[in-house]
């Protein structure tokens, strides 16, 4: 075979190759979407982030605004730290709450943001005032096995001062 | 009775030995390759030659089965999801078991029994047919002239074959999930996105297929090398170099695996 | 560096090749004892033998890959069996070896196999090696034949491109591995001319190994009888003729009995056969 052909059949080879490297890094992966650049950062405290792990979704009404850039431990307060990395296209007010979510029963956790009335935006580096943790399915579970024997307790007790 | 017992016994002791030795003459051989591979880096076009042997001329088998793959991965994925009613994790788990596994491992694997082969026969050949003595005698190396850039050629071929393999899969997926049967193309997307990782699953699965396509590379152009210059040596050889690949495949597959994704 | 300090010292010897007490085992088994052999620069020398005497052995040792058990082995000066790797392949440069089968590169078209050793030696620009290359084929009749592939050439036309091949450095040595084999008449008689024309012209030293003796012996200045890995008999084609040594009588006039026997050892035949007494 000729040399030039070879090194045309090559070269579109290889293109082809990088260009698969970059459908899966931008289409499939997460590699696109936000650019941290193009982010500010906003910290909020939480006393449970259950099973959050870094690069989950921020979402806001269920739309994707940011990732999960950070997570921390504070040893002073015991809480944990997470930093978000919010899109610049999205800015929100300084009162928005946070909250962990969890995307069906057993899905993935995620953060929900939820915008709050104040006039002054969140600027880079901002903490956010009002946090929700994750519900721990453990917990609640005990909860309710609690408050039912409380109750039937309750019950029982009453039955017992009418009689 | 009692001899025959011994004898299979030192049979498999002696068999045992053998092996060792070659994974050792093979490490040599690999060091070698290694030592003499800057002249074919200053003449690169030797390089682009072989890419277009292990990588082109394997274009079409790896875009087939990566289709096919995808597509199987699909239907099979969409009726396991569907009883649980999370049919929108269909493209989670069409991408991560492709970029994770599927790709590089399978890719590999006809790697190994497309190119490997060829390798090991072309090799083989050129030594049963004093090819490789007559460079010799030419006063040319035959380790850096032909070994070398066979060597970068199909370790430059192996990712870049995988990552198609991947993204061919993928779009086969897509076709049956959201094309074929209706999955929601959005979710089918962002569901993807969310949950593939360009470190963990993309970098990990483009190094695990660099790693296969130096092993492979390397048992291939060793067993060509090694192999009795007679049509019977090369056409064993030939097998062997399958075999041994694939075997070599899946078993640093296991390692790379515990070590990424379990972070053993 | 030996080449232009010991020039002086290499054209005292009128021998380009000097072998003394050369012996040579493959591990246990000894092939090749006390050979003493001589080429004269500008002669063509035959070594003749029957299969299996060690010929090619020999061969190999004068071109270097492998290295005599005993004894020493002199090229142009040089003993072979100090020389490392890279003092080898310098000497190889000057050296040329035609396989038994013409060994060509099978993935690259005659032109490229008679401009290999030029592209990986010299830096010459491409128009001068494509000059020097059809120079070469010209010389043995096939510069018509510069872009097929090796595949499709006959086995006379292939022996001729190696030929091409293994002048392109003008080398002063030329090494041939039974290059009448499997020749048709017509293709024999040209490349034995072929190789006396060049070893004369090129000025060279030409070895040739054959069984061949009818034409050999019309070309060559020298030539050795091996038998079972020692030199039985030598001297010029007009002397080998007239011996009347038994071995070299019985190769030359390809007798099926004489010293070297038909039957392979053997137990007795009608014990074979089951009819023994
Ligand atoms: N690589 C080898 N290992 C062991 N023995 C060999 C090897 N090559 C050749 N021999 C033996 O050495 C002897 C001489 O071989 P060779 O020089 O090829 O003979 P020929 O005269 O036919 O060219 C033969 O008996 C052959 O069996
Ligand atoms: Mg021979």
């Amino acid at each position: 075979m000729q040399r030039a052909t070879l090194d045309l059949w090559v070269g579109f080879f290889v293109v082809a190759g990088v260009a698969a490297i970059l459908f899966l890094a931008l289409k499939v992966g997460n590699l696109g979407g936000f650019d941290s650049s193009e982010t500010y950062a906003v910290k909020a405290s939480f006393d449970n982030i259950g099973g959050l792990k870094a690069r989950a979704p921020v979402k806001s009404a269920g739309v994707v605004v940011g990732r999960v850039a950070e997570i921390g431990f504070d040893p002073k307060t015991y809480e944990a730290t997470v930093t978000l990395a919010v899109s610049t296209h999205y800015p929100f007010p300084k009162d928005s709450s946070a909250s962990i979510m969890t995307s069906g029963l057993l899905g993935e956790q995620y953060i929900a943001l939820e915008a709050g009335g104040d006039e002054k935006m969140l600027v880079n580096g901002d903490m956010l005032k009002i946090t929700q943790g994750a519900v721990v399915l453990e917990n609640l579970i005990g909860q309710f096995l609690y408050n039912k024997s409380d109750s039937t307790a309750d019950a029982a007790g009453a039955e017992q001062a009418a009689q | 009775m009692m001899e025959a017992l011994l004898d299979s016994i030192r049979g498999i002791g002696r068999r045992t030995v053998n092996r060792v030795s070659r994974m050792g003459v093979a490490a040599r051989f690999f060091l070698l390759v290694f030592l003499h591979s800057g002249p074919s880096f200053r003449r690169f076009h030797l390089i682009v030659r072989e890419i277009f042997t292990a990588g082109v001329l394997s274009l079409i088998i790896i875009l087939v089965s990566g289709l096919f793959v995808g597509m199987v991965l699909g239907l099979q994925g969409y009726e396991t999801l569907q009883t649980y009613g999370s049919e929108e994790a269909l493209g989670v788990l069409v991408s991560l078991s492709l970029v994770r596994e599927l790709g590089p491992v399978v890719a590999a694997l006809l790697f190994a029994s497309r190119a490997g082969s060829a390798i090991t026969a072309e090799i083989g050949l050129m030594k049963a047919t004093e090819q490789i003595a007559a460079m010799e005698m030419m006063a040319v190396d035959p380790i850096a002239r032909v070994v070398a850039p066979r060597f970068w050629g199909a370790v430059i071929s192996m990712p870049l074959l995988a990552a198609l393999f991947s993204a061919m899969g993928v779009l086969g997926g897509y076709l049956v999930g959201v094309v074929l049967i209706g999955v929601d193309e959005g979710s089918f997307w962002s569901q993807m996105q969310a949950a593939v990782d360009f470190k963990e699953d993309i970098l990990n699965g483009v190094i695990k297929s660099v790693v296969f396509g130096v092993a492979v590379t390397t048992i291939a152009l060793f067993e060509g090398y090694d192999a009795p210059p007679t049509a019977e040596g090369v056409s064993r050889a030939t097998t062997r170099t399958v075999v041994t690949s694939s075997l070599a495949i899946l078993g640093l597959d296991f390692v790379l695996t515990a070590f990424m994704f379990r972070g053993v | 560096m030996w080449p232009p300090n010991n020039k002086s010292l290499n054209s005292v010897s009128d021998n380009l090749i000097e072998i003394r007490d050369l012996s040579f085992t493959y591990g246990q088994r000894l092939v090749l004892k006390d050979i003493n052999l001589s080429a004269r620069r500008g002669q063509v020398i035959a070594i003749m033998g029957n299969s299996g005497c060690g010929k090619t052995t020999l061969l190999r040792l004068i071109g270097g890959a492998l290295k005599p058990t005993s004894g020493s082995l002199l090229v142009d000066g040089v003993d072979m069996s100090q020389l490392d790797q890279a003092g080898l392949y310098r000497l190889r440069r000057r050296m040329g070896m035609l396989f038994q089968f013409g060994a060509l590169f099978t993935d690259m078209s005659v032109f490229d196999n008679v401009a290999f050793q030029l592209r990986e030696h010299t830096n010459l620009p491409e128009e001068m090696i494509r000059d020097l290359v059809f120079m070469k084929l010209n010389a043995v009749g096939l510069r018509g034949a510069h872009d097929l592939m090796p595949s499709e050439l006959s086995g006379g036309m292939s022996r001729r491109v190696a030929l091409a091949r293994s002048i392109a450095l003008d080398p002063m040595l030329i090494l041939y591995d039974e290059p009448f084999a499997g020749l048709d008449p017509i293709s024999l008689g040209v490349t034995g001319n072929l190789i006396r024309r060049l070893t004369d012209t090129l000025g060279m030293t030409s070895v040739v190994v054959t069984h061949d003796v009818q034409e050999s012996l019309k070309m060559v200045d020298y030539v050795y009888f091996v038998s079972d890995g020692v030199i039985e008999a030598q001297g010029t084609p007009a002397e080998i003729k007239a011996s009347r040594l038994p071995y070299v009588h019985q190769f030359v006039h390809g007798e099926e009995n004489g010293p070297v026997p038909f039957h392979y050892p053997a137990p007795d035949y009608a014990a074979d056969l089951g009819l023994a007494a």
